[in-house]
């Protein structure tokens, strides 16, 4: 049982501008369950991505070596191969093939003249759906099983390769309290078998119920391996995905709050693609003049969605809930609505959804409040451009000329132009997804003066953010949230990140 | 409405290197490629022809030859700059030349009423095209595929399986006809008499570009805006004088001034204009440019590929009148494969294939290109099938370079 099967070695991983692992080892022990666990943004997935040769060899530096042996994988198959296999988060089905063939995609039993032999894939498929305890016909398309049904049929697939070692990512994310039972039980019962498995998981009370010892992650770094036999408890746990050393800055600045201006009251939006799933679930908050909120929650809680729901329905269906601006309640059922009641959005993912790359940055900056600058349909150019050139100082964008790509810019550059956007449209109430995402400690700071600056002038700020010393360091009051309910509001006082980690891991049954 | 920027009292901002006038002006091998391709094109094909490509009444020729692709193509850059495709174009082209030749020849409808009528009879099928796109989703490819046959369809229906024609003087003097001198001929010297009212329009035409030009230019420095280097905006503009001037002075001396030219030349204008300076245009730039921010910022995308729609079934019936008047008869395969040109001519012209990039102004110059080597290798002799070779590895030659340059320039998209 002591014999390692696992030893990864000062690895460390860098993309460009930001160090996603730095110097990490991890130890894993054959037949052992290892979980691993951090903060949004630790390194966790990246970790697991080394691992499993999603990143090659040459793109990382460290060692990897399995079942004693050096191991340089050029890609996924190469890790394969030696029987390491890695579920994704998001499940990868081919949702038209059936059970049988995603299990043997990439893998076709084959028969004579090297055409597909469908009765042993069905077959051999049916055993391994009895050894995952899956009661289905392998002939069944994927798209007609549910979330926790598909992710056995993964797990079923990497069976079929031999594994040796499972990783898992969040593999109870999307599951109910019944499916995830049963899928750590299967964990438990591979592990008799002889699997090891290393799992990767935000849920502490599972990682408590089932795991043999927890690597946690903590800034890409390595923090500690506690050994799980004996009674570790989640705050244990806990204190160490946060307890890091504050040697981040923030700006000083002293709030002066006025009226409440924006109330949102029993909001509940529903998934856009499973109409039954809740994702946001009657939350209610409250934003000042002059106040910065910030909102908490780890990977799925809900906080992208209730804000983008919020701002003109852009995510979700099945909208419940009241919307008030200065006391007064409002109709918001388009984006165009609600910049007109002054809300605006940034959002946490920049290239996709918040600029037009290969548009300069002048107009990128007059996209959301182009008609300010217009006559009768007609832009005023040069009115654009003086308006794009103040920004460019005020905000301190660095870039050539107004006139250069956006696409060319820095992460932080590109921030302060989508920050401009909706400055630009005289929102007062803005909303910011992940604001200094991706982006390097000196343009943080510059992110978060540009943030105290809005909220001097009057205006509201919600920040949402998955670092914990960021939403304590600029915020005056938070809220968390954890499977799309408010789970806590506390003040600035009152905030440490160990409270915060409480409330954002809070489930159904641990609270009741 | 200074109080737009809200910011500005509250921040001292912080000290930037004032943008000096002049200097940097990044040749964009991109944008200007087009036109040196264009240029070379031309030259190309006079040297070959010896001159005759460039005779006055050849010159001539290729306007009116080309001028139907090349109202499509206005329509098709503005469609493709939007991230949408239209393959139905060629068909709505022969069912508005039907209903055009239908009105006016079986109906006796008054020329004037019956060219509106079809025009509306374009937006209505642009429309419709437009509603499937916008509001149901369907990818343009599948709608325009099936508007293609649909009305290809409707065409044979209205017509069976023969022309109607011929048409009305008036309609035949738009396609084909020229102004006439209202103010006669002057000499030229050696080059002979040349229509004076064709050569005060071009002068007039001259004066207001590098007017407007000179404005803009003052404009911007006003604003403290970088502008190019004054000989780098005296040859620009020098060039494109010489140019106009040429093709006025060959024109006058032929026939005077094509009515298409007219025609083609106010919606050229009109669609710049709008492209440039309109709130719609600058929307349509940023839905091709990336649809879901578009959609962030509160840009409604759907009524915008909506009306791009709309607008190009206007230009269609608009072409489909053109092409009919020309040949004095609608025809059933009126327009057969003319969507291809049009988006040849968008391509050719700078349109990026993903959308958001494009100037009705390069859809024209695609447009004349392939019309140059059409004529070029007809005037040569050359058999249609290496006309149509010749176009094709033009095609995609600009597409490619296009590309290339993109993966050089490492923007990131």
């Amino acid at each position: 049982m002591s014999d390692v099967i696992l030893r990864m070695r000062g690895i460390t991983k860098t993309f460009p501008a930001v160090k996603a692992l730095q110097d990490v080892n991890l130890e894993v022990r054959r037949g052992e369950i290892h979980a691993i666990c951090g903060e949004n943004g630790a390194g966790k997935s990246t970790l697991m991505k080394v691992l499993s040769g999603v990143y090659p060899h040459g793109e990382y530096s460290g060692e990897i070596e399995f079942e004693g042996e050096p191991c340089r994988f050029s890609g996924i198959r190469d890790s394969e191969q030696r029987g390491i296999v890695i579920i994704h988060q998001e499940l990868a089905l081919s949702p038209y093939l059936s059970i049988a063939e995603n299990i043997y995609l990439g893998n076709e039993r084959r028969g004579r003249f090297g055409l597909i032999d469908w009765n042993r894939t069905n077959a051999d498929a049916a055993k391994l759906l009895e050894r995952v305890g899956l009661k289905e016909n392998p002939v069944t398309p994927a798209m007609e099983l549910g979330v926790g049904k598909q992710q056995l049929v993964e797990i079923a697939k990497a069976l079929s390769k031999r594994v040796k070692l499972l990783i898992l990512d969040e593999p109870t994310a999307a599951l109910n309290d019944a499916d995830s039972a049963h899928l750590l039980d299967l964990l438990r019962g591979l592990r008799d078998e002889g699997i090891t498995c290393v799992i990767i998981s935000h849920k502490l009370n599972e990682i408590r119920a089932i795991a043999d010892s927890t690597t946690i992650l903590r800034d890409g770094r390595t923090i500690e391996t506690l050994d799980m036999s004996g009674d570790v408890s989640e705050d244990r746990i806990i204190s160490g995905m946060v307890g890091r050393d504050l040697d981040h800055r923030f700006p000083d600045r002293v709030p002066d709050i006025g009226d409440e201006v924006l109330r949102i009251e029993d909001w509940t939006v529903h998934s856009p693609t499973q109409h039954d799933r809740i994702v946001v679930d009657r939350a209610s908050l409250t934003l000042r003049r002059g106040e910065i909120v910030g909102l908490a929650g780890l990977m799925g809680a809900g906080r992208t969605e209730l804000a983008m729901s919020v701002f003109g329905r852009s995510y979700g269906t099945g909208i419940s809930g009241r919307i008030y601006k200065d006391g007064k309640e409002i109709s918001v059922r388009t984006v165009t609505d609600a910049i007109r009641h002054g809300i605006a959005y940034a959002t946490e993912d920049r290239k996709t959804y918040g600029l037009n790359l290969i548009e300069d940055v002048k107009r990128n900056v007059s996209a959301a409040g182009l008609r300010s600058l217009a006559k009768a349909g007609w832009v005023n150019d040069n009115r654009e451009y003086e308006v794009a050139e103040r920004f460019r100082k005020e905000m301190n964008i660095k870039t050539p000329s107004v006139l250069a790509p956006t696409g060319q810019l820095s992460g932080g550059n590109q921030q302060k132009v989508v920050l401009s956007k909706w400055i630009f449209t005289d929102a007062d109430v803005l909303i910011l997804d992940e604001p200094t995402r991706g982006i390097d400690v000196g343009a943080k700071y510059e992110i978060y003066s540009i943030i105290n600056r809005m909220a001097d002038q009057g205006r509201a700020v919600l920040v949402i953010s998955s670092e914990l010393p960021e939403l304590i360091g600029i915020c005056d009051r938070l809220y968390a949230m954890a499977e799309g309910r408010i789970t806590g509001e506390v003040s600035r006082a009152d905030a440490t990140p160990e409270r915060l980690m409480q409330y954002m891991t809070q489930t159904e049954e641990t609270r009741a | 409405m200074s109080s737009v920027v809200s910011a500005d009292k509250a921040v001292s901002p912080p000290p930037a290197e004032r943008p000096k006038p002049g200097r940097t002006l990044p040749v964009n091998l991109r944008q200007s490629g087009i036109y040196i391709a264009f240029a070379l094109i031309v030259a190309l094909f006079a040297a070959l022809t010896g001159g005759q490509l460039l005779s006055p009444q050849n010159i001539s020729n290729i306007i009116v030859q080309n001028s139907y692709i090349l109202i499509l193509s206005i329509g098709m850059i503005l469609i493709i700059i939007g991230g949408h495709i239209d393959l139905s174009v060629g068909s709505v082209v022969a069912v508005t030349g039907a209903i055009a030749a239908v009105l006016m020849v079986e109906h006796d409808v008054p020329w004037p009423l019956a060219v509106l009528l079809t025009i509306l009879a374009g937006a209505a099928i642009g429309a419709w095209q437009g509603y499937w796109i916008a509001y149901f989703e369907i990818p343009a490819f599948i709608v325009t595929l099936a508007g293609m046959l649909v009305f290809r369809a409707l065409t044979l229906t209205v017509l069976g399986n023969q022309g109607i024609g011929p048409f009305p003087d008036e309609v035949r003097t738009i396609a084909n006809g020229f102004l006439s001198g209202y103010l006669g001929n002057i000499g030229l010297g050696p080059l002979g008499g040349a229509d004076l009212f064709t050569l005060l329009v071009a002068l007039a035409l001259v004066g207001g570009y590098v007017g407007l030009g000179w404005r803009n230019r003052q404009g911007r420095i006003r604003y403290g805006q970088k502008v190019e280097p004054l000989t780098l905006f005296a040859l620009k503009y020098g060039l494109g004088v010489v140019v106009v001037m040429f093709m006025a002075v060959q024109l006058a001396r032929f026939k005077n001034m094509p009515w298409v030219l007219v025609l083609l030349g106010v919606l050229v204008l009109g669609s710049t204009l709008v492209m440039n300076r309109a709130v719609f245009g600058r929307h349509v730039y940023a839905l091709g440019g990336n649809p879901l921010a578009a959609r962030l910022s509160g840009i409604k995308v759907k009524s915008v590929s909506f009306w791009l729609f709309v607008n190009m079934g206007v230009l269609s019936a608009i072409a489909g009148i053109v092409f009919a008047g020309r040949l004095n008869q609608a025809g059933p395969t009126a327009g057969n494969m003319f969507e291809l040109d049009a988006i040849a001519a968008a391509f050719i012209g700078g349109a990026a294939v993903q959308g958001g990039v494009g100037k009705v102004v390069g859809a024209i110059t695609g447009g004349l290109i392939m019309g140059v080597i059409n004529n070029g290798m007809s005037l040569l002799g050359a058999p249609s099938e290496r006309v149509m070779l010749i176009k094709g590895l033009v095609l995609l030659a600009a597409v490619a370079f296009d590309i290339w340059a993109k993966r050089r320039a490492g923007t990131s998209r």
